[in-house]
């Protein structure tokens, strides 16, 4: 068990609370869905290759929105395609997360002034938990956009109902 | 198909099975369609009767951008953003249809910088095609593989410009940083160590048995089809056709070097299949790594900014220019009024071109047999939209 190996030798207990127990295992195994828009959709192929290998956060890419858990929007969102984005976040089942990657998705990026087809910031249709600027942003960025948002949800509380 | 059409099942009562056409939808969200393309697929059954191509999920007003910057350099990190998996090519075509407006002569130097940057590019871009076009037909280990060796190239193009997709490095009349100290011996290194490894790549996955049953005797784009629909890249060259406007047509410094044009010879099933395809990608990176260890050993000395001019305003006219990306024949058409600004900027994209050849070649395949096909043409959302 690697880091485990030999930690609970006098007993097998250990105490946690059900929150921390359950957002443990929430944060370890975010699937983020398989879904490439523009150019940040190569960087995050690449985050997701050899060299970066989101495997070892637990994020592993599926293809279909209903058993995936955090949606990745990697490029430009336009009009055409925004209403596409709606629905597929309508599909996916809750707890649900969106991390908009690059300055398309955050705002419209390099398209926002003459961009008639670009929507101005994926978060006019979606909620969005953790942006990520960059144009493209590296790799390692949305690294720590994906931290970012594995903290967030260490925090949350799935016992006790928040206001 | 047409058995079952002109022949229908009967059951043993001799009733008629009655057999309808379906309509599928695949995409703009699917892990195969490399982007946000659409397809509308009619099937009978498991076949492929037609399929309908829907394009516009990126649309980006590439052609709105040109026309409302400022002046001419503005407009590059546009072509950037146009193929952004071959973003050098992209720049350099934009420039080099400026640079013919403008009539400027860039030093010597530029050009094999330029050339060094280009081939790198195919052969990072081709990396990715045919990366994915594994994980497409089921293969994941090469793309791995493959994109272990793409962080090489991309950490070369990162010393050069700090940026590892899309540049901006290539500026009308020459390049935007001269080549750091070290960078030519880390290519050539570069170029040693990738050598062996498209042995491994053909090990890996194109030799590979159930690799040529899923692309082989599939999607056959016959010669003169693809002349009659202006496919051009790899697209052309796997149906056997030697055009490369490289060598052809030759632009910047490309007739200085030695190298040959892979076709596409129908080795294990017909010629202008998948694999062919394929194949010629994979022997074009070998071409590209001959024609980068030339241009690498010969490079001069100079200065890289000597062309760059200070403030762009041609005279009124026209110019195209095209040249050979990754994906095939990109040409940019520059309309000047003799304002600092494009009149207008037009982009010949080869990825649309060829992905109007598909409906074609998938006329009466296996519906599993789509996701090969649309793979193998390689296709780039962001340069079919702009």
């Amino acid at each position: 068990m690697g880091l485990l190996d030999k930690q609970f030798n006098n007993s097998n207990v250990i105490i946690t609370s059900i929150d921390g127990l359950l957002n443990w295992a929430r944060l370890s195994s975010l699937w983020q869905m398989q879904f490439g828009l523009a150019c940040c959709a190569i960087e995050m192929m690449a985050a997701a290759a050899s060299h970066y290998d989101f495997d070892r956060f637990g994020v592993i890419p599926r293809a279909t929105p209903r058993q995936s858990d955090v949606m990745i929007v990697a490029g430009t969102v336009t009009l055409k395609m925004a209403s596409r984005v709606k629905r597929l976040y309508d599909q996916m089942s809750e707890p649900r997360y969106v991390i908009s990657m690059g300055s398309c998705s955050n705002c419209g990026g390099p398209y926002w002034e003459h961009g008639y087809h670009v929507l101005k910031g994926v978060d006019r249709v979606i909620p969005v938990d953790v942006y990520v600027p960059g144009c493209p942003p590296r790799p390692e960025a949305l690294m720590e956009g994906l931290i970012k948002l594995q903290e967030k949800i260490r925090n949350e509380s799935l016992v006790r109902k928040t206001a | 198909m047409n058995d079952l059409l002109t022949h229908p099942l009967k059951t043993s009562t001799g009733r008629t099975i009655r057999s309808e056409e379906m309509i599928i939808n695949m995409g703009p969200q699917h892990p195969s369609t490399h982007g946000v393309l659409r397809l509308e697929i009619v099937v009978d059954g498991e076949i492929v009767v037609d399929v309908i191509p829907h394009v516009g999920y990126l649309h980006r007003c590439f052609e709105k951008h040109c026309e409302s910057m400022t002046n001419y350099q503005q407009v590059i990190p546009y072509c950037d953003r146009l193929d952004y998996i071959a973003s050098m090519n992209m720049d350099w075509a934009y420039c080099l249809a400026a640079e013919k407006l403008l009539a400027i002569q860039v030093p010597e130097r530029v050009q094999y910088i330029r050339v060094i940057m280009a081939e790198l590019q195919r052969i990072a871009s081709h990396l990715i095609a045919l990366g994915t076009y594994g994980l497409d037909v089921g293969a994941f280990t090469p793309f791995l593989f493959m994109f272990r060796d793409r962080e090489r190239i991309l950490d070369l193009f990162e010393m050069t410009c700090g940026a590892r997709l899309l540049y901006n490095y290539i500026w009308i009349g020459g390049v935007s940083h001269d080549l750091p100290p070290g960078f030519v011996d880390k290519a050539k290194a570069f170029c040693k160590y990738f050598r062996p490894n498209i042995k491994e790549f053909n090990d890996l996955l194109t030799y590979n048995e159930i690799f040529i049953k899923r692309t082989a005797n599939v999607g056959v784009l016959p010669k003169d089809v693809a002349i009659a629909y202006a496919c051009s890249g790899p697209m052309l060259r796997g149906s056997g056709v030697s055009f490369d406007l490289r060598k052809d047509d030759p632009y910047s410094i490309y007739d200085r070097f030695e190298w040959s044009v892979p076709v596409g010879k129908g080795e294990v099933g017909t010629i202008g299949d998948c694999w062919d395809r394929y194949m010629v990608r994979m022997r074009e990176m070998t071409e590209s790594l001959n024609i980068l260890e030339q241009a690498l050993a010969q490079i001069p000395d100079g200065d890289v900014a000597s062309a760059i001019p200070k403030r762009i305003r041609p005279n009124a006219g026209d110019a195209y220019v095209r040249s050979e990306s990754p994906r095939g024949e990109i040409g940019f058409y520059i309309v000047s009024d003799g304002s600092g600004t494009p009149y207008r900027v037009k982009a010949r994209s080869p990825a649309f071109v060829n992905l109007s050849v598909t409906p074609e070649i998938c006329r009466g395949s296996m519906i599993a047999d789509l996701v090969a096909i649309v793979g193998s043409v390689d296709i780039v959302l962001g340069e079919v939209d702009r």
